[in-house]
């Protein structure tokens, strides 16, 4: 038993805790003979806050995965401080988190199950600390009282600041976000928007924010990346993004609701 | 040919997916509390169905051969028959094709889900092998609790058979020289081949029960057919290999 112990994974190695660059070069993804990414190159600078918008379909999420090292890219690459997402020791060096849109919570794990997952397994500490570690993400994100809740038990806010608060337990350096105010009221949404701002603050973490919320984005952002069709239309900061003429990216930020002339009815006029 | 290369895919994936598993051996004492979990759901809800079956199939069978030996004037080895049909074949086929529809649709349905909704992706993004977590304490669970169903299942078979024999008065044969019989011819080694046979199919059907799960894509209607995939693959899969096994054990 003893040499079996021996012989189980060691505890991560940790780069110092400065912010890691990601750098995205000639990305390209498909599906069969359906292509979600054409040719993207973009780099997110360290500690930056990187949104990336765009219509649904877009390949915003495609795209996202592919930075945290889920998907196996058609062509290009993506590196994190010049290492390969998807190798497990890239992860182990920067301990990269994901924030799913679902939450992607563990069902069967009460919520301190759920934070407390990754520490365990890899043997980050003892566990008074990890309990420790694990009381202050929820205090941070304020659910401390939904420490002994199943996933089933929390509305979808909470699951979303449950999500968040499992990657705040790994100590990342780059934080990834996938929609993290979908179906979220106006106020949550808000609050979810403050606590990215506020752990780029504190925690000097990289990250990457997916959303189709243009209140999210111009809040936070440092920089905003438009993607359309698998394409990248533009990287600007809000304020020069709000001056952009491009018409689809005007479109995509102002949509005017027009109630005499409705899109879909000329949509359908050119499916004829 | 799309067919022949899903299957080729599925079989190439779940040798992957084993090798994977067993590469975390190491981190074996980790994972105890989640084997003795796996072994408990497994053990618990098997055992039961377990034993009615085999009770009924061993007097089935006690049934069937106690009015033909009769006719031969061999009723004397209805024991030696049921004995050795139970140990050898029904017991480990029959736990096998019990555990395939009760425990690996369960975990077929169980794992993918956890793939449709994102679970597993997020053990991979926090480095966690899904193997090790998953798959590996399932694997050995079934693997410590497939003979002890497969015991279990052969005495309460050979009971059923027992019970037929002094029952039926067509048949009348008494306890005592049923088990006698049974005793007389069953040997050691009857009752390990019929084990390891038992031990093969509940690791394949977990492995095929957990390949499946993971390799699911989409949403609900995906994860419906995958438990039947799962199910039907592991039916077709315990009978193809009895007959090998039955072979090489010969």
């Amino acid at each position: 038993m003893a040499s079996l112990r021996r012989k189980s994974p060691p505890a991560p190695v940790r780069d110092d805790r400065s912010p890691v660059r990601i750098t995205v070069s000639g990305l390209s993804k498909s599906y069969g003979p359906q292509s979600v990414l054409r040719e993207v190159s973009l780099e997110v600078q360290p500690g930056e806050i990187f949104v990336i918008m765009g219509p649904s379909g877009s390949g915003k999420s495609v795209l996202l995965r592919h930075v945290a090292g889920l998907e196996v890219p058609t062509g290009g690459t993506v590196a994190i401080n010049g290492h390969d997402p998807r190798l497990p020791e890239t992860r182990d060096r920067f301990a990269l988190a994901l924030v799913f849109q679902s939450g992607a919570l563990f069902n069967s794990l009460s919520v301190y199950e759920n934070l407390a997952l990754y520490p365990l397994e890899h043997r980050l500490c003892p566990k008074p600390e990890i309990r420790e570690r694990v009381m202050r993400a929820l205090r941070i994100l304020s659910i401390e009282n939904a420490v002994h809740k199943f996933p089933s038990e929390l509305s979808g806010g909470m699951k979303k600041r449950v999500a968040i608060a499992r990657a705040l337990v790994m100590e990342p350096q780059v934080m990834l976000y996938d929609e993290p105010t979908s179906e979220l009221d106006p106020v949550m949404a808000a609050t979810i928007a403050e606590i990215i701002a506020t752990l780029k603050e504190q925690f000097s973490v990289t990250s990457v924010v997916v959303s189709h919320d243009r209140d999210l984005a111009f809040a936070i952002a440092d920089r905003i990346a438009v993607l359309h069709q698998g394409r990248l239309l533009a990287v600007q900061t809000p304020a020069e993004l709000r001056e952009n003429r491009d018409p689809i990216i005007r479109e995509f930020l102002r949509p005017a609701i027009n109630l005499q002339e409705p899109r879909f009815k000329k949509l359908e006029a050119n499916h004829d | 040919m799309n067919r022949i290369n899903e299957v080729f895919e599925a079989f190439g994936s779940a040798l992957i997916l084993a090798w994977r598993a067993f590469r975390s051996l190491p981190s074996a004492p980790r994972i105890l509390r989640r084997v003795s979990e796996q072994g408990y759901l497994a053990g618990y809800t098997t055992l039961p169905i377990v034993a009615i079956l085999l009770f009924f199939i061993g007097a089935v069978l006690a049934l069937q051969a106690g009015n033909t030996l009769r006719d031969f004037g061999a009723k004397q080895l209805i024991g030696t028959l049921v004995g050795e049909s139970i140990a050898r074949e029904l017991g480990p086929v029959m736990v096998a094709i019990l555990l395939a529809g009760r425990v690996g649709s369960a975990v077929t349905a169980e794992l993918a889900s956890m793939r449709v909704s994102g679970e597993v992706d997020a053990l991979v993004t926090m480095n966690i092998p899904p193997e090790r977590m998953l798959v590996l304490p399932r694997l050995l669970a079934v693997l410590l609790i497939t003979p002890v169903l497969t015991i279990i299942g052969n005495i309460i078979g050979w009971f059923g058979g027992a019970v037929v024999c002094a029952g039926v008065s067509t048949i009348g044969v008494e306890p005592e020289m049923y088990f006698q019989a049974l005793k007389q011819y069953l040997t050691v080694r009857d009752i390990m081949d019929g084990l390891i046979k038992a031990e093969i199919f509940g690791f394949v059907v977990m492995l095929i029960a957990c390949s499946t799960g993971l390799r699911t894509r989409g949403g609900p209607r995906e994860i419906g057919f995958a438990v039947t995939k799962s199910v039907v693959f592991s039916l077709i899969a315990i009978l193809t290999l009895d007959y090998f096994i039955t072979k090489a054990l010969d």
